[in-house]
């Protein structure tokens, strides 16, 4: 059986990949298994799906610990111990990563000795949530690593998954670039070999638990103090960072912050808004709102190698 | 053949438009709201007949559904987890309307804590509602048990309302190849509506919800209720030899899964048996005779089914994904209910508790049970029961209860 596992943020069409590479193996005559995980169910939330395909029915369900290939669409997860992109990464496991840095870095930042690909970004995109086409690029290098899906099927397999939902020239550039990742892995074709099944012989004891009474103060699923969603730093999530360019802003502090719909837009007490990067998702609501289009957008990789700007006093 | 990558709830709505439904009142909840998606698309889009309406709550959903069927039409809805908590009390009046419907739950675990995932205390707690329940473990076999269920619910010896259950996520997100039933094969399996004496119409009045006093004639009409699901269980048996002549698939009361010269036996319901049947394999390849027995049927129950199942075998280990608090797992309960007093029963009915909240099963973790039962027979002690649960777990809630103390400590709670 194969099993795949693909990583990617919300928007980036990895439940769509995942279905790509299902239909495909399908096609070929697999028996098949694809689903999403969802986490947070928002844009830019980190998301898994996963691919089992089998020459026999599978029984196997849900997460997939010991993946063959991992593949992964959006580099900065990686360190995002929440997307868990690691997991189960074995020297017998393929990782495919979409990304500007090259395959050698990654295995040395990663010291992972498994087989490691990097599908090369799109350098003039600046916003990972625009790169329309990563979804399907990666399902596409994937069939090739795989060594099992013809051109033929992948395409046919792009263009079922997505002719109901979009327009014709949306379909014919996922096509396009799906075929384009398929073929600049023609060098690593079928460098993903199928897994096997865990063998009573060889099992790993699973540490059972015997749970102890707790008593309810300390057994009650309870928050006890206030504003503890602070804490969570979802601020992880943004892609585009919105940057307010205070020579341009004229303090209608109400339209930009009441807008905001994470209240992640505060006002000093010159009335200046200023924004908690901490919590702003990047959603860019703020930069369509500002009346004087004083919030410009920035790509996060951008903005962590500049000083932000404080409001003024 | 029409073999397709569907998911759970795709198949679910594929068996509702199959089955021809005239009505269906809706409300969204995840993760059961593909299934109206679908169902709205396709209305909409004027691949069905059939009227779909929202409704305000599951209550309102469920009393919509109720009269509907009194009206005499074909009735589908479909809920989760607290939504079909919130339209409790609808249930059992439905049920005691004795109008059929068939309702598809898509299981997810109940608050407090919320979660998305799966587990089955929300079905479980329609038990006792009159709603018989079916339980699937793939994608396929809810397409074919939403056919199944409405003959059943209409079933003159039957009529009342049945469920279709599968697991969120595991079933309900995941696509499989199904085989959906041509068209003509689903109506002349399903048939058309037998309105009986079900026609409530706006010009002839009709109560179907009266109120009795003294308990003689409540005992009555409550046990017809009872005796009604017991007589399922023979229309049951019917139906899936007729549908396996239409279609090839045979789906009996009880799956048993390599259970023939099984010493060992697993007994779980729903999608996570299929993890069990891999572990299955896998333990027969290591020599040792393990099988599956999975119930789909819950209401009625299967006793007499699971009593000639498990004549001679030795060890049981009743996997279940829910929690009777202060008793333990209701699949066991009940099990131990069906086969006490019978002869040559085995001697050891273990209760294991796992897959609460969607949390995974692993194939180990059906490796360690089965040395569990071994040990037991030759001990001839039956273990205490067991949460599948394991110490890396519980050093994750220690973290959390960290947190917690040191938050009640800044707040000056000691």
């Amino acid at each position: 059986m194969y099993r795949v596992r693909f990583h990617g943020r919300g928007g980036q069409g990895m439940k769509t990949a995942s279905r790509i590479l299902g239909t495909a193996f399908f096609l070929e005559g697999y028996e098949v298994q694809d689903a999403p995980r969802y986490g947070a169910e928002r844009r830019g939330a980190p998301i898994f799906a996963f691919v089992r395909a089998s020459r026999s029915p599978i029984n196997e369900r849900g997460i997939i610990q010991q993946a063959d290939l991992v593949i992964v669409a959006d580099d900065s997860l990686i360190a995002v111990p929440a997307a868990g992109v690691l997991t189960g990464i074995t020297n017998d496991t393929v990782l495919l990563i979409y990304s500007e840095t090259d395959a050698q870095t990654w295995s040395s930042r990663l010291n992972l000795a498994c087989t490691l690909i990097v599908l090369p970004a799109d350098q003039a995109i600046v916003d990972p949530l625009q790169h329309h086409f990563v979804g399907t690029g990666c399902a596409g290098a994937a069939a090739q690593l795989l060594g099992v899906i013809s051109r033929e099927h992948l395409q046919q397999a792009i263009e079922q998954e997505l002719v109901e939902h979009h327009r014709r020239i949306v379909v014919d550039k996922n096509i396009e670039y799906g075929l384009h990742a398929f073929d600049a892995m023609a060098a690593q074709k079928g460098c993903v070999k199928q897994g096997h099944p865990i063998n009573l012989n060889n099992y790993q004891n699973p540490d059972w638990f015997t749970l102890p009474f707790e008593a309810a103060r300390l057994a009650a699923p309870a928050i006890h103090a206030a504003l503890t969603s602070e804490k969570s730093k979802t601020g992880l999530w943004r892609t585009m960072r919105p940057v307010i360019d205070y020579q341009r802003c004229n303090r209608c502090w109400w339209v930009c912050s009441t807008f905001c719909p994470d209240g992640a837009i505060n006002v000093t007490t010159g009335n200046y808004p200023q924004i908690d990067y901490d919590h702003c998702k990047g959603c860019m609501v703020c930069v369509t709102q500002c009346p004087p289009h004083a919030i410009l957008s920035v790509p996060e990789t951008e903005a962590a190698k500049q000083k932000m700007e404080e409001a003024p006093a | 053949m029409n073999r397709k990558l569907i998911t759970g709830n795709g198949a679910a709505a594929w068996g509702a438009r199959l089955a021809m439904v005239d009505y269906i009142p809706a409300f969204p909840i995840t993760p059961q709201t593909e299934i109206i998606e679908t169902l709205a698309n396709w209305i909409d889009r004027g691949e069905m007949q059939g009227k779909l309406v929202t409704l305000e709550s599951e209550h309102s959903m469920i009393t919509a559904a109720g009269a509907a069927a009194s009206s005499g039409v074909r009735v589908f809805s479909a809920t989760s987890s607290q939504g079909l908590l919130y339209g409790m009390e609808m249930l059992y009046n439905v049920a005691g309307w004795r109008v059929p419907m068939v309702l598809v739950n898509v299981s997810r675990g109940l608050a407090a804590p919320i979660t998305l995932e799966p587990d089955h205390n929300d079905v479980m707690a329609a038990r006792d509602s009159g709603f018989l329940q079916i339980h699937c473990a793939t994608c396929q076999e809810v397409l074919d048990s939403v056919l199944l269920a409405h003959r059943l619910s209409e079933h003159e010896d039957v009529r009342l309302p049945v469920l279709v259950n599968q697991d969120g996520f595991y079933l309900s997100f995941t696509r499989e190849p199904v085989d959906i039933p041509n068209p003509t094969a689903a109506k002349q399996f399903v048939g058309s509506y037998e309105e009986e004496n079900l026609a409530f119409r706006a010009s002839t009045p009709l109560s179907h919800a009266v109120a009795v006093l003294g308990g003689g004639p409540y005992s009555y009409f409550r046990y017809e209720i009872h005796l009604a699901a017991q007589q399922a269980l023979t229309v049951y048996d019917e139906l899936a030899n007729e549908f396996r002549d239409f279609f090839g698939r045979h789906y009996p009361q009880i799956e048993a899964y390599r259970c023939d010269d099984a010493d060992y036996v697993f007994v779980m319901i729903g999608s996570f048996a299929t993890k069990a049947k891999e572990a299955v394999d896998r333990l027969r390849e290591g020599g040792w005779n393990v099988g599956l027995m999975r119930p789909r049927l819950l209401r009625p129950f299967p006793r007499d089914n699971f009593v000639s199942l498990l004549q001679g075998k030795q060890a049981v280990a009743v996997i279940d994904q829910n929690l009777s608090m202060g008793m333990g797992g209701i699949l066991h309960t009940e099990l131990a209910s069906a086969l006490y007093g019978k002869p040559d029963m085995p001697a050891v009915l273990a209760s294991f508790i796992g897959g609460l909240g969607g949390r995974d099963i692993t194939t180990q973790e059906f490796f360690e049970m089965v040395t569990v039962l071994r040990k037991a027979v030759a001990s001839g002690e039956t273990p205490p029961p067991r949460l599948l649960f394991t110490h890396n777990e519980f050093r994750e809630v220690e973290k959390l209860q960290a947190i917690a103390h040191v938050e009640r400590e800044e707040l000056g709670q000691h």
